[in-house]
């Protein structure tokens, strides 16, 4: 049960190879933080420097006020559960448990309420003397788990902990772990993934790595509404945000744009000042925010290439725009059924609150 | 004709016959025997798929069965006649055999070769493997601790012969003894019962590195997240080798070990090299080899009892190999 502090945290490997850099971050006792980003961010590095695993070679880490950088995991007051499980497979699911305690001298009275205790909240009790060959997939999940609780540690670290799972387990287990951290609220924990799901549901607060560093920290709904950049506006939300080339046209309170490809004034209510006139910006439009417009003010306007049917919405794909480099396609996410959308020609907006700014990748709303 | 002209033809007959026979019988079976045409194509595809299999064995069955089956009943029929092979005895063989001090020393001193060389040799082999693993000329160390594999028993005999030679110019022990103040040679080959170890030591010396390339690759093998998991779960490195890392080896651990236990048991050409049997260093082959050609009737009675003792090991062996592949 602890706070935890990165301090300027790096991580170069062989002198060179920056992996992590500046990496400041404060985690305060009872969050579940969630660490997301693209493959090879450095999430997973992250999170073992953390246990320990990894040699932090910048920075400091403190665990409850203590500087941990040179001390060895299992003094660190952690816990890890592995993407693999990372079982002990010759032994039984008791001695799994009972291992760290053993090794660390508890006595026979205080292991064996550990491990009921564990055994009971992740009902495990009918397999504690069976192999973990013997369990499936979840099973083996909530022994790794339990493995971590029997400890009792300060933090609780989770990596990539359901991606071996299938996915009806995966919600399950999800939904397991959600539980898990609402019975014992004061306990830190630190959830590494690449599933968006995961990270919006069980996050106190996600933080988005990317470029060596951190891209923005805040709570799942921050993220989501109210993007620091573009990098994270894209990761968060799926199919990804739209970005739309355009200018600055009005300041104020409220502010309008154009969009090269579009047609009239789009407002946002986003303020500006009055020297981002003319400013060239990327306006940022979530797929399930666009709606259709009627023909004289628009943001964009194509021909729907492809339709996918989803029943609860209908997912369009366009073209992208021919003055815009940076998107590929625009994709649009309308409620409800619309098979007949097809080749035909169309035009979305979004309302004023839904429409982001982004300046050299930076957005509007903080500066 | 030179013998490298004898030998390319071997080479090149033995070859060719074997691709010749599984190319040409193949072709019989597809084209004359099973002709996938007619009415019955696709039965006769069936019948040719089922008959495949045992045409391709058949040579390496045939051979099995002429060059080892037949001999071990031979042998067993062999070892129930006297020495010249005219008289029927039964078991008088093995009763005057087992009642002979000679053999008695013979097959003692082959239970401390058993329980020594094996595990001698997987212990240090397992070592080896894990204390070279991370280092960067771990690989030349394990091809230097490889290479007596590569040597044959008498020649890496010959090598210890200078090691213990009683002379302390030549032999490394003597001169150990010397240098730490000793004046009279000794041979340590002449130490009864402590000689039978020196002979042994040979063995575990070209045996290690073949431990030691199967331990490695398991130990390869083992899961890192599991170690990591200990690392976090406080075990400390001793810990992490014997209560993790261990246990997932096991089983090739044990096919190891019972495969250098089946060697063992085979070997003969240490102890004739180096003591041809004296000073009671005699093993059940040497003794038998003691009496080939002599009496074939002892001899094939003591390679019978060899084949007794080897078969169980042999068949946990099996067992153990099997477990692993899959």
């Amino acid at each position: 049960m602890a706070d935890l502090k990165l301090t300027d945290v790096a991580k170069t490997y062989g002198g060179t190879v920056d992996v992590l850099k500046d990496i400041n971050l404060e985690i305060k006792q009872g969050e579940l933080i969630v660490f997301v980003g693209p493959s090879g961010c450095g999430k997973s590095t992250l999170l073992r420097m953390i246990a320990g695993l990894e040699q932090i070679t910048g920075g400091e880490l403190q665990i409850d006020g203590q500087v941990v950088n040179n001390v060895p995991p299992a003094q660190r007051g952690i816990a890890m559960v592995f993407q693999s499980y990372a079982l002990y497979p010759h032994m039984t699911v008791r001695d799994n448990m009972t291992f760290a305690l053993k090794l660390a001298k508890k006595s026979k009275e205080e292991i064996d309420a550990a491990v009921n205790n564990a055994a009971r909240i992740l009902q495990l009790e009918p397999y504690l003397d069976r192999l973990p060959k013997a369990l499936s997939g979840g099973q083996r999940q909530r022994v790794a788990i339990g493995r971590s609780i029997v400890r009792d540690p300060k933090v609780y670290l989770f990596d990539e902990p359901l991606s071996n799972l299938d996915a009806a387990l995966r919600v399950a287990t999800r939904i397991e772990i959600a539980q898990l951290k609402e019975s014992m609220p004061e306990s830190t924990m630190i959830y590494v993934t690449h599933d968006q799901v995961e990270a919006m549901t069980l996050a106190t607060r996600i933080v988005v790595l990317a470029n060596k560093g951190i891209a923005q920290v805040g709570s799942p709904l921050d993220l989501y509404e109210r993007p620091e950049n573009e990098f994270v506006a894209q990761f968060i939300g799926s199919p990804a945000m739209n970005l739309l080339a355009g200018e600055i046209v009005s300041t104020g309170e409220v502010t309008g744009v154009t969009v090269h490809d579009g047609q009239g004034t789009i407002m946002t209510n986003i303020p500006t000042v009055d020297s981002d006139m003319g400013q060239q910006v990327n306006v940022g439009i979530r797929p399930e925010d666009m709606i259709e417009a009627d023909s004289d003010t628009y943001a964009f306007s194509g021909k729907v290439d492809i339709v996918e049917a989803l029943g609860e919405v209908t997912q369009l794909y366009f073209e992208a725009p021919k003055s815009d480099t940076d998107t590929d396609t625009v994709i649009a996410k309308l409620p409800g059924i619309h098979t007949q959308m097809r080749g035909q020609e169309i035009h979305l907006t979004a309302r004023p609150e839904k429409v982001h700014l982004f300046a050299n990748g930076r957005s509007l709303l903080y500066r | 004709m030179s013998p490298i002209v004898q030998g390319l033809i071997t080479i090149i007959v033995g070859v060719g016959g074997c691709v010749g026979y599984f190319f040409l019988s193949n072709l019989v079976l597809d084209k004359v025997i099973f002709p996938p045409r007619g009415d019955d194509a696709g039965r006769n595809i069936n019948r040719a798929n089922m008959v495949r299999p045992w045409l391709f064995l058949f040579p390496a069955l045939f051979a099995l069965g002429l060059y080892l089956v037949y001999p071990v009943i031979g042998s067993f029929v062999r070892s129930l006649y006297n020495r010249s092979g005219d008289e029927f005895i039964g078991f008088g063989n093995y009763t005057t055999m087992f009642a002979e001090e000679g053999f008695q020393t013979a097959f003692f001193n082959n239970f401390l070769w058993v329980i020594f060389v094996p595990a001698a040799s997987t212990f240090l082999g397992l070592l080896v493997a894990q204390l070279t693993d991370r280092l960067s000329w771990g690989n030349i160390a394990k091809s230097l601790i490889f290479m007596p594999m590569a040597i044959s028993f008498v020649g890496a005999s010959l090598i210890w012969k200078f090691v213990y030679a009683n002379d302390p110019d030549v032999g490394i022990i003597n001169a150990i003894r010397f240098a730490l103040g000793a004046t009279q040679p000794l041979d340590v080959l002449q130490l009864s019962f402590w000689n039978n170890f020196f002979l042994m030591v040979i063995l575990v010396w070209i045996q290690t590195g073949f431990a030691m390339v199967i331990l490695s690759a398991a130990l390869r093998g083992i899961p890192e997240e599991t170690v990591e998991a200990a690392i976090i779960d406080g075990a400390n490195p001793f810990q992490v080798f014997f209560k993790i890392k261990v246990p997932q080896i096991m089983g090739t651990i044990v096919v190891v070990w019972t495969t250098i236990t089946i060697l063992v048991l085979k070997v003969f050409d240490i102890v004739y090299a180096m003591t041809g049997g004296n000073f009671d260093t005699e093993i059940l082959p040497s003794y038998m080899m003691d009496y080939m050609f002599r009496d074939d009737g002892r001899a094939t009675a003591v390679a019978f009892v060899i084949m007794i003792i080897v078969l169980p090991v042999m068949i946990w062996n099996i067992q153990n190999a099997r477990k692993e592949m899959r």
